[in-house]
């Protein structure tokens, strides 16, 4: 008897050490922590938006007589795939997007690898300035390269003033130069080839140059060098930048808005879009599912192609001298070819629009029509229906303030909770809890902006548990920011966290230091840099955001985009390109500051997966 | 009073067993070595014992108070055992001058700064790096760094210092240094230290216990001088005698008396010797028994002439270095290698008469690897007995 409440007394204190043993660890209390968090913000309202495809809704007894509200049923995918409507709200749409998907990844591919290679492998001159130019496109949001070709190619097919082209040549574009799908995808593929070049162009430089060498001795010419060794060694990167690449251009909405809309060339994410404002709520959600099927499907396939392969590129830490491809005499022809381009692609677009700011009429290019009247003029009824210069204008001054605080507070926390969750990640390998937050927190990628923000909608309409109704504030837009861009930064801090020794956190353990200490004063500034960069990207993105914020805007919540993006859709260009400026000179200002104080550099996290 | 006391300790590391019952007793005051191939366990006992690793099974009791529980899954935190860590890779913060690494330990216990200050000088003293102080650690050499990890890790005056490896990163010089300095702060702090090495050398020249691990398991627990001369198992002897010291191997057979020898006798294909016979001595001797006999270099003597109970020898080649001379013999087809003491004037080629010493011998089990005990009858060998001059404290 006594022996058996012996043996149960020292079971119990063997359960309660080892739950507080379990407890006692940083990555599991974390890890928890994160767990909880992303079920709530992802894993949840994809199964409950997954969930309201099957069942019947109160709305669709409207529609048919069979409409039994709450139970089962595959109509809405029936009338999505196989009704009348299907070709127009479907497939139209994902051929489109496909189309488009693969356009845009091919060109980028192109531009990005051959830019990389003439960069990091050659002796090509000017290379910073070319990096420069090149980087310049991402840091616009990916629609003023729409707006831009507009002025140069527009035709009178919607009405206001025709492009520069027609005003010089006296001859209309034909429509599939002004609109749809070629200039969707010179639009997407001008501000996406900077993912190619800065991923390739890592890929590259981390090649160690002996293994051409070693395949140069054994008597290999270039162009099988170039075949047989550089190729196979960069194809992993290649590929994860054509996914990365891919993902966001079917789900991109901007662009296509502005240049398919005009001739009704529909991608799934503008139908997306357009069904959500006609209230087909369900139809909108099995168009998120598809476009998230549609990723996991490129993932799945990228996974298979690659498979182990993926780690090739950073096996070499080791920087060896690199010796460049010479280009002969083509030296300074290639430079002075590149630069010309990428100036044409980043220069003067961003030149004529500003241009275009001080002009009081389109297309009148006299030195009478300045004016500074679009940037602090007052109300003039005959000058778009009365709105005011924008410095003058109260809605740019909350919209302002709005950006700046989404994107600022959201860079800031999704920068941190990166370094957090990537600690879990990197310190619980071997744990299931470190895979499923790895797991987990790569799920937003899979998930288009514009369908992560239409489960938004309807989950944070009303309270629910302790949660207030977030619709409507600027605290909902910086969460769906925060979780959109956790895939990258959640990559970039596991990535950053990995390459710190353990033993650095156990000795001051050993001293006595708390978690809190350790992480604050030891972990925090040895990832410095990467959390630099993982703020200047989501900084970035969260500046020029479109596609993930633009259905959950209220008068109350607008930003600089969105507003920028009314204006561009009421045909007042000079107002938008005001607002334009100012989100460029902002973005701008922030990435140097950034580069120049933080040391931060945008290759980390944009890796993709 | 007993420093550290492990009784039982298992540890599985990814369902592996990489530690399996460990028992093992440190007196304070001892300078513990744990030595063994890379992958035997020491590194990870070794982290058991600060707290980082959780045993599976048993306790470990430090200063009389027990830190963990294996069965009770109790694991006191590493910070509340009153040790220090000096680790392989040195884990230097480099975002903190030498000052703020060394410092870390004191401030995260909230001291007064100028008490701080004073014990982080007196510890920089003590490794004799006080001018280093503002200085980061990719601004030091390997051996600085070195000294600042250790620094850190007296700074805070623990019962036990615990180093793993610490001098593998180091080149050959450095290590010799810093080997004697680690011997001096040992004589100095009078703590106990737990040093975890794969080098026989190290193990030989600064500990006060030796253990010698393989495959999870503590197989032999010695001072220096016993380990070197009688290893208890062949796979300690071959372990010891690799590092550069060249240990000789032969195999051979046990034979059962009878015929010209009349008592058993121990058959190697260059010698035959006779076993002593009588009560206590050499029981359990099978006849054909294989056993594996091992010999140190410094062991075998080398002379011009024809001696009693010598071998015919040829010199097959000759490593001179300086203070001793390695020559590489050839015996019936069997290689040997004797150690010589200052320069010898052997030629390949020459014909010399070898003595080997039969007490200097080690005789193991072939098939269990144990060490045996053998007595051998009193031979003509008598250059044997004369030869025991003690010309050799072994040391480097």
């Amino acid at each position: 008897m006594a022996a058996r409440v012996e043996r149960e007394l020292a079971q119990r204190t063997r359960f309660h050490n080892q739950a507080r043993n379990w407890l006692a660890n940083p990555v599991h209390l974390i890890g928890i922590a994160a767990l909880l968090f992303l079920a709530y913000t992802i894993v949840w309202p994809v199964l409950k938006i997954m969930y309201t495809t099957f069942i019947w809704r109160q709305q669709d007894v409207r529609l048919t007589g069979e409409a039994n509200p709450g139970h089962f049923t595959l109509y809405h995918w029936d009338r999505v795939l196989a009704s009348d409507m299907s070709m127009n709200l479907f497939y139209k749409p994902i051929l489109n997007s496909l189309g488009v998907g693969f356009a845009v990844s091919a060109l980028s591919m192109l531009i990005g690898c051959g830019l990389a290679w003439l960069v990091v492998r050659t002796n090509i001159p000017w290379k910073k300035t070319i990096s420069f130019l090149v980087v310049i496109p991402y840091l616009l949001p990916s629609w003023i390269i729409s707006q831009a070709w507009l002025t140069f190619f527009k035709n009178g097919k919607i009405g206001g003033t025709p492009g520069i082209l027609e005003a010089l040549v006296h001859v209309s574009p034909p429509d599939w130069l002004s609109y749809g799908f070629v200039p969707i995808v010179v639009s997407l593929s001008i501000h996406d080839s900077v993912f190619f070049f800065l991923i390739v162009g890592a890929a590259l430089s981390s090649m160690n140059s002996q293994l051409e060498e070693a395949a140069n001795v054994s008597g290999a010419k270039r162009m099988t060098i170039l075949r047989r060794i550089v190729f196979p060694l960069v194809i992993p990167s290649i590929l994860s930048g054509f996914i990365l690449i891919f993902t966001k251009a079917i789900s991109s909405y901007g662009v296509p808005a502005l240049l398919g809309t005009p001739v009704n060339f529909y991608m799934i994410s503008t139908m997306l879009y357009s069904s959500m404002r006609s209230r087909l709520t369900t139809e909108a959600n099995v168009l998120s599912l598809t476009l998230m099927i549609i990723s996991i499907l490129t993932i799945y396939l990228n996974q298979k192609v690659i498979g182990r392969r993926r780690s090739f590129v950073t096996v070499t830490g080791k920087d060896s001298a690199r010796t460049l491809t010479s280009l002969g005499r083509w030296r300074y022809l290639a430079a002075s070819a590149t630069t010309i381009g990428m100036i044409i692609i980043s220069v003067v677009p961003l030149l004529v629009l500003l241009i275009q700011s001080f002009m009081l009429k389109e297309g009148n290019y006299s030195l009478s029509n300045l004016t500074m009247h679009y940037w602090w003029g007052g109300s003039n009824p005959d000058i778009n229906t009365g709105e005011k210069g924008v410095l003058q204008n109260p809605i740019f001054m909350l919209a302002l303030k709005n950006s700046l605080k989404i994107a600022g507070i959201a860079s800031i926390i999704a920068a941190v909770i990166g370094l957090i969750l990537g600690y879990v990640v990197a310190r619980g390998r071997q744990t299931w809890l470190g895979r499923a937050v790895d797991q987990v927190s790569f799920l937003p990628y899979l998930i288009p902006g514009i369908s992560l923000a239409a489960i938004y909608i309807s989950m944070f309409a009303k309270p629910t548990f302790i949660i207030p109704a977030l619709y409507g504030t600027v605290t909902l837009l910086i969460l769906i920011t925060v979780v959109k861009e956790l895939p990258f930064t959640v990559k970039a801090g596991s990535a950053s966290m990995m390459q710190i020794g353990k033993e650095l956190e156990e000795v001051a353990q050993i001293s006595g230091a708390s978690w809190f200490t350790r992480f604050r004063r030891i972990l925090l500034p040895l990832n410095r840099k990467s959390l630099v960069s993982a703020f200047l990207l989501v900084f970035i993105g969260a500046m020029k955001e479109m596609e993930l914020i633009i259905m959950l805007i209220t008068p109350r919540t607008e930003t600089l985009t969105t507003i920028t993006f009314y204006y561009a859709e009421k045909g007042y260009e000079q107002l938008t390109n005001v607002i334009l400026m100012i989100i460029i000179a902002i973005v701008i200002t922030v990435y140097f500051l950034a580069v120049k104080f933080g040391k931060a550099d945008l290759t980390q996290g944009i890796g993709g997966q | 009073m007993n420093a550290i006391e492990l009784q039982g300790i298992r540890v599985a590391l990814d369902g592996k067993q990489v530690l399996q019952d460990i028992d093992l007793t440190i007196k304070q005051g001892d300078f513990m070595t744990f030595l063994g191939p890379s992958g035997c366990g020491k590194t990870t006992l070794l982290r058991t014992i600060a707290g980082l690793q959780h045993a599976d099974a048993g306790t470990i009791t430090i200063s009389g108070r027990e830190v963990a529980n294996g069965e009770k899954r109790f694991h006191m935190e590493p910070s509340a055992r009153r040790l220090s860590l000096v680790f392989q890779s040195y884990a230097l913060w480099p975002h903190m001058t030498v000052f703020e690494n060394v410092a870390f330990g004191l401030q995260v216990r909230k001291l007064a700064k100028a008490d701080i200050r004073r014990s982080v000088e007196a510890a920089l003293d003590k490794m004799r790096i006080a001018e280093l102080v503002a200085r980061y650690p990719s601004e030091l050499s390997g051996g600085q760094q070195q000294r600042v990890a250790i620094a850190r890790a007296i700074v805070t005056e623990p019962d036990i210092l615990l180093l793993d490896e610490p001098l593998s990163n180091l080149d050959a010089k450095l290590r010799v240094e810093m080997r004697a300095e680690l011997k001096r702060l040992h004589q100095e702090l009078n703590t106990t230290v737990i040093y975890v090495t794969h080098d026989q050398h190290e193990a030989m020249t600064l500990s006060t216990q030796v253990a010698v691990f393989f495959g999870g398991r503590v197989v032999q627990l010695d001072k220096p001088r016993e380990l070197y001369k009688h290893p208890k198992t062949l796979q300690v002897a071959e372990f010891i005698g690799n590092g550069g010291m060249q240990m000789n191997q032969l195999e051979g057979v046990i034979r059962a008396g009878g015929g010209v020898w009349g008592s058993h006798r121990l058959e190697t294909p260059i010698a035959v010797m006779p076993l002593a016979e009588g009560d206590g001595v050499n029981e359990g001797l099978e006849e054909g028994q294989e056993v594996v006999l091992t010999i140190r270099p410094e062991d075998i003597k080398l002379y011009e002439t024809n001696q009693a109970g010598s071998l015919g020898v040829s010199v097959s080649a000759v490593f001179p270095s300086g203070a001793e001379t390695l020559v590489q013999l050839d015996a019936g087809g069997w290689q040997l290698m004797a150690r010589v003491i200052g320069e010898t004037e052997y030629e390949p080629g020459d014909t010399l008469f070898a003595v080997l010493r039969e007490q200097q011998m080690n005789v193991y089990d072939k098939k269990t690897g144990f060490l045996m005990e053998l007595s051998y009858a009193t031979t003509n060998n008598q250059l044997g007995e004369s030869s025991h001059e003690d010309r050799l404290s072994y040391s480097r």
